[in-house]
């Protein structure tokens, strides 16, 4: 689990890309990790069925914040429908190996909030589809 | 001078005595508790700073539990049998035990669940019958979620309406305005201690003027009961609700203490087998207390255990627990304050008269659950969250804290290895 907090995902946590606030989203969605109480916001901007532009916001902890962050950066340019795909391999692909399965959930809130937005109702915990 | 350096030498050989025989006390207790000497998966000492969220078992308890298995398991006051009178008589031995440990008549303990069944039971039972439209429950702001939602539901039945007697920013309760809010208060509930902040609650002064304005005091001990010398008769309060799994006994048994006049005037909470003394088909005349709240097949091999939970702590001693959680508690809030200059902040009271057994903090911009995780590699065991206190976290401006909490097997060893603990943590974030 130490080996987990390299140095991009400290810098995902410290420096989230494409944090804050659109002022106008046409999907999104947001939840909290029950364990914990991280949340997580995610909004989109589309142009006929493509993500245009992406906002997150929320807080708690480095595994939840890093991998909203990175999710943020893959969506730009998706076909909306592809957002709706995503699985949670795609997240440990983004934040490497060495999830503990304590932790999954804090890994796996923004792609649940990320989904949600693209389905338009809240989607199923992606480690447990 | 010659006498008084001599007195004084033989005062410090006194003090390093008793010190060296509290610490082989205290090796003499992890040597009961077998969980204590298996090491992690990475091969660590288990540190187990978590016991406010659940006590480890000495090998007495586990064993009580199995030989009521192996040797009498039957139903309890029904069977005319040999091994179903031994099941009777251990249950209501453990009832005895566990009343004197807390300082009632074992009439007045009724076993439940857990805390939250207890608090449950009042809400539903004396909640029922005596709260009214326009009534008042005061609550305060450190309490867990199972003593804040069921209350928060009877008012939603009953139409009163909930108060909270404030903390101050480091958790401690303020008074000024508590006769103010004792006003058309019918029910007042609080926690003998804040399993979020370590917080001892004035409980003697509440209780006298909660009693002068006439609202009765439910005490949520389930932080209290485990750490604290009790006397439940001295203490006044109506209701003291604690539960086993804290105090070394198993989970899934707990106690109710309430005053035998009171008791005596309550409805059943659950009903069934058990709880009655005469049934027809259209009624039912109820049992007399403790036995009209106890519906249904008890707990029984789990209250049996919670008898040898209390009486080892009996022989350990509640004066020598508190002194040595006290004591602990002083050097860890020492220790951690040495990392204050680094970003780690201590919430919660600073003087160890005042909390018992739990410091809850943060430590720079290390989220609480990435600092409980690597704290984990190094085999140490602390809570990270909101604690089942979201109101008094939203109250304080944290999203979550880290909690170290302290029982009679931990010592200032431990606090050493959380301490290296928090040094990894820092290298791992670049602190």
């Amino acid at each position: 689990m130490d080996d987990f907090y390299r140095d991009y995902i400290l810098d995902h946590y410290r420096n989230p890309r494409n944090f804050g606030t659109l002022e106008r989203a046409d999907v999104e969605a947001e939840d909290l990790n029950p364990l914990c109480g991280d949340e997580i916001r995610m909004q989109l901007q589309l142009d006929d069925g493509v993500v245009q532009d992406v906002r997150f916001s929320g807080k708690g902890c480095a595994i939840s914040q890093a991998s909203a962050s990175m999710l943020s950066e893959m969506v730009k340019g998706m076909k909306l429908s592809d957002v709706a795909k995503l699985s949670k391999d795609t997240v440990l692909e983004n934040v490497g190996i060495g999830i503990s399965p304590t932790r999954m959930k804090c890994a796996m809130l923004g792609l649940r909030v990320l989904k949600s937005a693209a389905i338009g109702r809240l989607a199923a915990w992606p480690d447990e589809e | 001078m010659i006498h008084q350096a001599l007195s004084s030498r033989a005062e410090s050989r006194d003090e390093a005595r008793a010190a060296r025989s509290a610490e082989s006390k205290v090796q003499r207790i992890i040597a009961d508790f077998p969980i204590l000497a298996r090491p992690t998966s990475r091969g660590k000492r288990l540190v187990y700073l978590d016991s406010a969220a659940t006590s480890q078992k000495p090998r007495c308890v586990i064993d009580a539990l199995v030989e009521y298995y192996e040797q009498y398991n039957a139903n309890i006051h029904r069977g005319v049998y040999e091994i179903a009178a031994r099941a009777t008589d251990e249950y209501e031995r453990a009832r005895v035990k566990v009343a004197r440990f807390v300082g009632a008549d074992p009439s007045e303990i009724v076993w439940v669940r857990n805390t939250t069944e207890a608090i449950n039971l009042i809400a539903y039972s004396w909640g029922a019958q005596h709260l009214r439209a326009g009534d008042a429950i005061l609550l305060t702001e450190l309490e867990h979620h199972s003593d804040l939602v069921p209350w928060q539901r009877l008012a939603e039945r009953s139409g009163a309406h909930l108060r909270f007697l404030p903390v101050d920013d480091r958790g401690i309760h303020v008074l000024d305005d508590l006769d103010a809010l004792l006003d058309a208060c019918k029910l007042v509930a609080l926690g003998h201690v804040s399993n979020t902040l370590g917080t001892i609650a004035p409980i003697s002064t509440i209780v006298s003027r909660a009693h002068a304005a006439g609202a009765i005091v439910v005490v949520d001990g389930a932080q209290g009961a485990p750490h604290l010398p009790l006397d439940v008769h001295a203490l006044d309060a109506d209701f003291y609700a604690f539960s086993g799994h804290k105090m070394l006994g198993p989970t899934g048994i707990g106690a109710l203490y309430g005053k035998k006049a009171l008791l005596e005037t309550m409805p059943p909470f659950f009903s069934g087998g058990d709880m009655i003394r005469r049934v027809r088909y259209e009624s039912t005349v109820f049992n007399d207390p403790p036995r009209r709240f106890e519906a249904g097949t008890g707990n029984i091999a789990d209250a049996i255990a919670f008898g040898t939970a209390v009486e080892y702590l009996e022989k350990v001693g509640m004066t020598w627990v508190r002194e040595h959680e006290r004591s602990l508690t002083a050097y860890a809030l020492e220790r951690l304050g040495e990392f204050e200059g680094r970003g780690l902040a201590i919430y919660g009271p600073r003087d160890p008269d005042r909390i018992s057994g739990v410091i809850s903090f943060n430590f720079a911009d290390i989220h609480a659950h990435d600092l409980a995780s690597i704290l984990d590699t190094e085999g140490v065991c602390v809570r990270a969250g909101h604690h089942c206190t979201m109101p008094l976290m939203e109250k304080m401006g944290w999203s979550a804290t880290a909690r170290a909490s302290f029982y009679i097997y931990n010592t200032p060893a431990d606090v050493d290895v959380l301490c290296t603990g928090l040094e990894k943590a820092a290298s791992v974030f670049n602190r």
